[in-house]
């Protein structure tokens, strides 16, 4: 009968070509996982790769966060398992260990430049000179008040420094799965933690001294110190729907909007490129990726693709990555990253 | 007696007449307070797209007069025994010569240098190299073409940047402010239908960016939801509505499919980086496991659909089938599926467009990736168009903010295309009865 007919041919059809799917060819393309804050740049030379080497196929470059990209890289050696993870800080020990569990033994970690971490209002503000200690006055839970430890009181900035306008305190600050949040508790938390005497205050309190760091980077959650889980144009749209906002930005955001925000000066010094560089502006981390050795040679463009992203091409100091906004290691740390990569030397 | 105990109960009845037509009142006056509400959000939120939106067609492009000069691109005439030379050369400088000349600049500073290119979309190199491969010939000769400007000169050019602010603030300079007022005047610098939204793949330089490559993406996607979701969810539909005995087993999968209708998305692409990706072996990223994510997360709209559309059949029509002499299968094939066709292509086309728009399923499948190079077969890394919606999003750079609006008005026509069609075909098949 036809019907009958039509439908053994239909599901004959659906087995074949599951059957023959299955049978998938290996990857001619090299895949990369991993940070949203290193995406921007891993596009642009992903970009520029594909048009340099017309016959290696453009790499994938697929976002997710760090954490989320290592874990992926740690999964197994093999053409289903990502080449590459991008990520805004370093490699933890447990993500070395659980790589080594799936086999993994052999990364290359790469490290591509330093990223500056800014804190900007509306254009309209007023010109702001941020310490670490306002900003832990701020936005920590608890500070110092007459010697003793109480639940943060400041309501408005002029409380934490007079110098500052009276606006009512809304700082929106990365969320907790963000690399950039462990940057702000790291390098402005903790030290305007030890210089406002906070940390003094909990050691004498008898806590030891790792809970007490740890509770120096605690935000107070009453509401004034945001989370932002996404990404930075979501911190945007916070400022530009309340004028006396503060929002952390990535200096690279920061300078595409900068018709949009104002920069304040953290110890004095105008976060920039050059600042960055030579050490001056405090809040600044490494931007790295993470290589599979034994993928290397066995994925087509793979090896080019890790050679060119390191060439002065594209992070050195006048390179299309730099004017996008990363800040360039300095030539004897490039160099040198060069000189690992080419020695394929492993962690 | 009589005529005050009637009185009395009519006035008993009005009284409640009344309150029920004040209820009635009410109850309407909700209904289209509800009603005003929604229109009003939707009115909202297609201004807020369009208006944003709109500019995204159009593209700042400069019109240039360009000398292939045979000394830059093949100094030793060697092309003809290695046609890869051809591949190294600056091609950018060309333009950027051919614009300084439009501009009447002499040679250039170092700093004018910087300006003029930044005019010039740093993509013009690859263009200008694609046409000499395609055609050595031109190497020598002077050719008319259209190339792309930078994106922040189209933004300047769109008033998308704020040009009162301090120039060192802003990303395009007063000198090059200048330099666009002169070429606009001479017509050089001109808006242009932005073909390379619908043409090219994503790009990290915004003029560039398009949906060419999310585009086919999704078409391979809904094309793999189609084939499989539409067979496996009618046969399922079909055995369970006239087949299989009404039973505890039965009622079981029932319950059962109605819940999966209900399950988040999300858990599909988990479900389906187990199964495809980590078991099965399928590459990342490739459409194929991303359609066939979606067939699982749209088979049970369509069963649910489909046996709706089934119920709605008469039985005295399967009746006068099988009284006839007809078989089971014979009435299910050649008299109920026919007058339940429009309710299941209804069902199907509306579970497709439900697909069209899922992102959270590719997350987890390696779907929400950079991708340049447009997909040739389903194996191939592919994006969709709702993927690249979210990753415009969360760019830095001023452009995408209207391309992010642009890809959305995409989006919209392709699910109105979708569901207009639905409804046509429904009106067109439909019988009552």
């Amino acid at each position: 009968m036809k019907t009958e007919r039509i439908l053994t041919v239909l599901s004959s059809a659906l087995i074949l070509s599951a059957a023959t799917v299955s049978n998938a060819a290996a990857r001619d393309q090299v895949q990369v996982a991993g940070s949203s804050t290193v995406l921007p740049y891993a596009k642009i030379v992903a970009e520029n790769f594909g048009e340099t080497f017309p016959k290696f196929k453009t790499p994938v470059v697929e976002s997710g966060g760090s954490s989320a990209g290592l874990k992926e890289f740690c999964k197994g050696v093999g053409s289903d398992t990502i080449d590459v993870a991008n990520s805004s800080r370093a490699i933890k020990q447990s993500e070395v260990e659980a790589c080594k569990a799936n086999g993994v033994d052999e990364i290359i970690e790469v490290k591509i430049g330093y990223d500056g971490i800014v804190f900007a209002t509306d254009i309209d503000g007023p010109n702001l000179a941020i310490e670490p200690i306002d900003l832990y006055k701020a936005l920590a839970a608890k500070i110092v008040v007459g010697g003793t430890l109480v639940d943060n009181p400041n309501k408005t900035w002029d409380e934490v420094n007079p110098a500052f306008p009276k606006w009512d305190i809304a700082a929106y600050i990365p969320g907790e799965k963000h690399g950039t949040r462990e940057v702000f508790e790291e390098k402005v938390l903790k030290i305007g933690c030890e210089s406002a005497g906070g940390l003094e205050a909990r050691l004498a309190a008898g806590m030891a001294k790792k809970d007490a760091e740890r509770d120096c980077m605690a935000v107070r959650k009453d509401g004034r110190a945001v989370d932002i889980d996404g990404d930075y144009t979501e911190t945007l749209a916070r400022i530009e729907a309340n004028k006396t906002g503060l929002g952390v930005f990535g200096l690279s955001f920061y300078g595409n909007n900068a018709d949009k925000l104002k920069v304040a000066t953290v110890g004095g010094i105008v976060p920039s490129t050059e600042t960055i560089a030579s050490g001056q502006y405090p809040v600044s981390r490494p931007l790295y990726f993470y290589v599979k050795k034994a993928h290397i040679g066995v994925i087509p463009g793979l090896k080019e693709y890790v050679e060119y992203f390191t060439s002065d091409e594209m992070v050195g100091p006048d390179s299309p990555l730099a004017d996008y906004g990363l800040v360039a290691a300095p030539d004897e740390e490039r160099e040198a990253t060069r000189q690992n990569v080419m020695d394929g030397k492993i962690m | 007696m009589t005529d005050s105990s009637a009185s009395n109960s009519r006035q008993k009845r009005d009284f409640g007449l009344k309150r029920r037509y004040a209820a009635e009142r009410r109850f309407r006056l909700f209904g289209q307070a509800a009603i005003g509400v929604g229109l009003f959000f939707l009115a909202a939120l297609l201004f807020t797209v369009f208006s944003k939106g709109y500019t995204a067609f159009g593209q700042t492009s400069l019109n240039l007069d360009i000398t292939f000069d045979a000394q830059l691109i093949d100094k030793n005439n060697a092309r003809a025994t290695d046609p890869d030379v051809l591949l190294t050369p600056n091609y950018a400088v060309l333009a950027r010569d051919a614009l300084a000349m439009k501009l009447g600049l002499g040679k250039l500073s170092s700093k004018d240098r910087k300006l003029v290119d930044g005019i010039i979309s740093n993509g013009t190199k690859v263009q200008l190299r694609d046409m000499v491969m395609a055609n050595p010939a031109i190497i020598g000769t002077t050719q008319n073409i259209w190339i792309l400007a930078e994106a922040d000169i189209d933004s300047a050019n769109k008033g998308q940047i704020d040009l009162s602010v301090d120039e060192k603030r802003r990303k395009v300079s007063d000198r090059q402010l200048e330099w666009m007022a002169q070429l606009k005047a001479d017509g050089t610098l001109a808006q242009r239908f932005n073909f390379g939204l619908f043409r090219n793949g994503a790009s990290s330089r915004p003029e560039m960016a398009g949906l060419g490559a999310a585009m086919i993406g999704s078409l391979y996607m809904m094309l793999i939801v189609l084939v499989l979701a539409l067979p496996i969810g009618v046969a399922a539909s079909i055995y369970l509505e006239e087949f299989a005995p009404k039973n505890r087993f039965t009622d079981i999968i029932e319950v059962n499919i109605n819940n999966l209708a209900a399950v988040p998305s999300i858990v599909f692409g988990l479900l389906g980086l187990a199964l495809f990706i980590n078991f099965a072996g399928l590459p990342r990223s490739a459409s194929l496991v991303g359609g066939l994510v979606l067939t699982l997360m749209t088979l049970p709209t369509i069963i649910i659909a489909t046996r709706a559309a089934l119920k709605a059949v008469p039985p005295s029509i399967r009746s006068a089938a099988l009284g006839i002499g007809a078989s089971r299968m014979q009435m299910v094939f050649h008299h109920v599926l026919p007058l339940a066709a429009p309710g299941v292509l209804t069902g199907t086309i509306i579970g497709l467009a439900q697909a069209l728009g899922e992102t959270a399923p590719l997350l987890l499948i390696g779907m929400v990736a950079f991708i340049t190079d447009a997909p040739v077969t389903p194996l191939d890394p592919a994006t969709a168009l709702p993927v690249q919606i979210f990753m415009w999003a969360n760019e830095a750079e001023r452009a995408f903010v209207e391309r992010t609006s642009g890809a959305i008005i995409v989006l919209l026509m392709f699910l109105a295309v979708m569901n207009i069609t639905a409804i046509l075909l429904r009106k067109h098949f439909e019988r009552r009865w």
